[in-house]
């Protein structure tokens, strides 16, 4: 008996017992289905943090205020400590130390209230320089981006992002208009581009960049602290350099050695590959989860398979009367488990997919589905009906003509 | 002189529950010719049914040795034992044991799958066993849309698609009515007339006497061999 011939023996009894097929395949249902969808979620997830990262700018260092101990404590807490200020960063973008720096952008960041007329809207305002737009790869939409004249005269001068725009102005070109902030009348001298970053991620694209002397300003303070500095090196190949450079640089201005460093450099990839983590963390605690009902599919398959042998003694019996060796019984039982399993797999995947595409507009989170994924789970699936059909198959098989027949 | 289909020899058959030790046949001598057709009968109990399992290559004796067309068969393994079955033996059973989900036709065609005979071939064969029978408009039908006589000749018909050395019949009538038992054991004298050896295992004497030959089982011993004389 071929396989051809096994497969349609197998089908026919899937599809003759409708209901008990359905409900064995539901727990295969389930659980690839919701390994389709964890998955997705993790990837989603880590696609949103890239594109995040990568919106930053390419080749980038991120100086930080304060820095974290091996032991765990904070040495000067992460943003309030004031250890980082315009004098680092204007060491930093000394060609003489530090060659591999291509451009720095000290920032500052508050968050404040927006006015315009009657419209307002609160947003966060970044401090800046002018090397901000190309250290942080932004374009502009419209207008100009500040000067440096502009920062060294405080100059009452912003630049909106397209979100911050649209909130205060709907279509209107916000260019030459004034906003209010915090009783300092701001000229809008331009108007962001849309960041890289997904679609769905506003941060970037809701801000107010203004020279960083005008933001210190509003926000009457009276120390030069900065809370980000952002390093572009010179090429991804100088990276490291860089980093050494900067770190040098920081160490000699602060007069602290390096088990002492008050701030802390991140690349991008670290970055990443921290927010990365928590995500797998997720993805293996959701997936595991996944996993179990997948076995608990699969046992539900093998319940089922047996007592369908059970069953179907009479059957077994007389194939074997007719001439079916044991071999082409086991093959039948099998195919017939594997089927189940498969056709759970393909329903659960579908599901899976369907649910990628629905959730996101539900929880506000990217779903992304993979085609290995896809086929992964399809071949789990099908493993479980053949892992767990193996068992009750062989019992179908060692089972006599006489005794199967007999029953009744 | 042609092979005898059947050729029993001081065939035993022991079985042992726990301590106890159940001799069923106790030293079998039979021999069935090419075309014969033979009724074997006994009371429940008399190793009857033993002896048509063994006959049916279902069982294997414990002593003696059977050849079947001239193949001894007496302890072949399970996996060669289901080919003889395939190639050998055509049975029909008291409980017709078509399977409920399949077509009349695809029922018949059952034991060509086994066969390795392909779709094509496999489908005309079994047409033609059904005609044979006398059911070839009811091929579509399922055996739940035949009644109890059609479902066995059916039963039948997948007996014979595979041309067998023997028709291997238990109890074939047990469950049918009187008018649609005459109707069976008439297809049966037909196709002996055609020259197909059968073999018919029942209790009922009316049932035997339908057969040219009868073998009388009692306690595990033939009892009788008697030619047919008597109406």
């Amino acid at each position: 008996m071929n396989w051809l011939e096994t497969l349609r023996t197998a089908s026919d009894a899937v599809r003759a017992h409708r209901l008990r097929s359905r409900l064995t395949m539901l727990g295969i249902v389930i659980g690839i289905s919701s390994v389709v969808l964890t998955v997705g979620l993790g990837q989603g997830a880590q696609n949103k943090v890239r594109d995040q990262i990568d919106a930053l700018g390419s080749n980038l260092l991120i100086v930080s205020p304060g820095s974290s101990t091996g032991s765990g404590g904070v040495r000067g807490g992460f943003g309030s400590a004031s250890t980082l200020t315009l004098d680092d960063a204007a060491a930093i973008a000394d060609e003489k130390v530090a060659p591999d720096v291509a451009r720095v952008a000290a920032t500052t960041s508050t968050t404040t209230s927006l006015t315009v007329d009657t419209t307002n809207w609160t947003t966060r305002i970044v401090g800046t320089t002018p090397t901000w737009q190309r250290v942080r790869a932004r374009t502009l939409e419209s207008g100009r981006f500040f000067t440096q004249a502009e920062v060294n005269s405080a100059a009452n001068v912003v630049v909106l992002g397209p979100d911050t725009a649209s909130e205060l102005f709907g279509r209107g070109d916000p260019v030459g208009r004034t906003v209010t902030a915090n009783g300092t009348s701001l000229t809008v001298v331009g108007v962001l581009a849309e960041s890289g970053a997904s679609s769905d991620d506003a941060s970037e694209d809701d801000v107010a960049v203004v020279p960083v002397t005008t933001g210190q300003r509003m926000s009457g303070a009276t120390s030069n602290a900065v809370s980000t500095v952002y390093v572009e090196a010179t090429s991804a190949g100088s990276l490291s350099a860089a980093y050494q450079e900067v770190q040098a640089a920081l160490l000699t201005a602060h007069g602290v050695s390096a088990a002492d460093a008050d701030f802390s450099i991140a690349t991008q990839d670290a970055l990443l590959e921290t927010a990365n983590s928590t995500n797998r963390t997720m993805t293996i605690l959701l997936g595991g989860l996944a996993a179990i009902s997948l076995l608990v599919g699969g046992i539900g398959v093998m319940n089922i398979m047996l007592v369908s042998v059970t069953e179907r003694i009479r059957e077994i019996g007389l194939r074997k009367a007719l001439g079916a060796t044991p071999s082409a019984i086991r093959r039948q039982f099998l195919l017939e488990a594997s089927l189940l399993g498969l056709a759970g797999g393909v329903i659960g995947a579908l599901i899976g997919v369907a649910g990628a595409r629905v959730l996101p507009s539900l929880i506000d989170q990217p779903v992304s589905v993979s085609v290995p994924a896809i086929t992964a789970a399809l071949g789990v699936a099908l493993g479980i009906g053949v892992g767990f059909g193996v068992y009750p198959a062989s019992r179908a098989a060692r089972l006599t003509p006489i005794d199967a027949l007999r029953s009744e | 002189m042609t092979a005898p289909v059947i050729s029993l020899d001081g065939v035993r058959k022991t079985y042992a529950t726990g301590s106890l030790s159940v001799e069923a046949l106790r030293g079998i001598d039979i021999r069935i010719d090419p075309g014969e057709y033979v009724a074997i009968v006994g009371p429940s109990g008399s190793g009857k049914s033993t002896l048509m399992h063994i006959l049916g290559c279902l069982d294997v004796p414990t002593a003696g040795t059977y050849a079947l067309a001239g193949r001894d068969v007496s302890d072949l393994a399970e996996t060669d034992l289901a080919r003889i079955r395939n190639e050998e033996i055509g049975f029909v059973f008291q409980q017709f044991n078509l399977l409920p989900d399949l077509t009349a036709l695809r029922n018949v065609a059952l034991p060509l799958v086994y066969a390795g005979v392909a779709g094509h071939d496999r489908e005309q064969r079994a047409r033609r066993a059904l005609e044979r029978v006398g059911l070839a408009d009811r091929a579509a039908h399922r055996p739940g849309e035949l009644s109890g006589g059609q479902q066995q000749r059916v039963a039948v018909a997948r007996a014979l698609v595979t041309e067998p050395s023997m028709i291997l019949a238990d109890e074939p009538t047990g469950n049918l009515d009187s008018v649609s038992s005459a109707d069976v054991l008439a297809l049966f004298r037909e196709l002996h007339d055609a020259g197909r050896t059968i073999v018919l295992i029942t209790h009922e004497h009316e049932v035997a006497a339908q057969a040219d030959r009868i073998i009388t089982i009692l306690d595990g011993q033939v009892e009788a061999l008697d030619r047919r004389s008597a109406s």
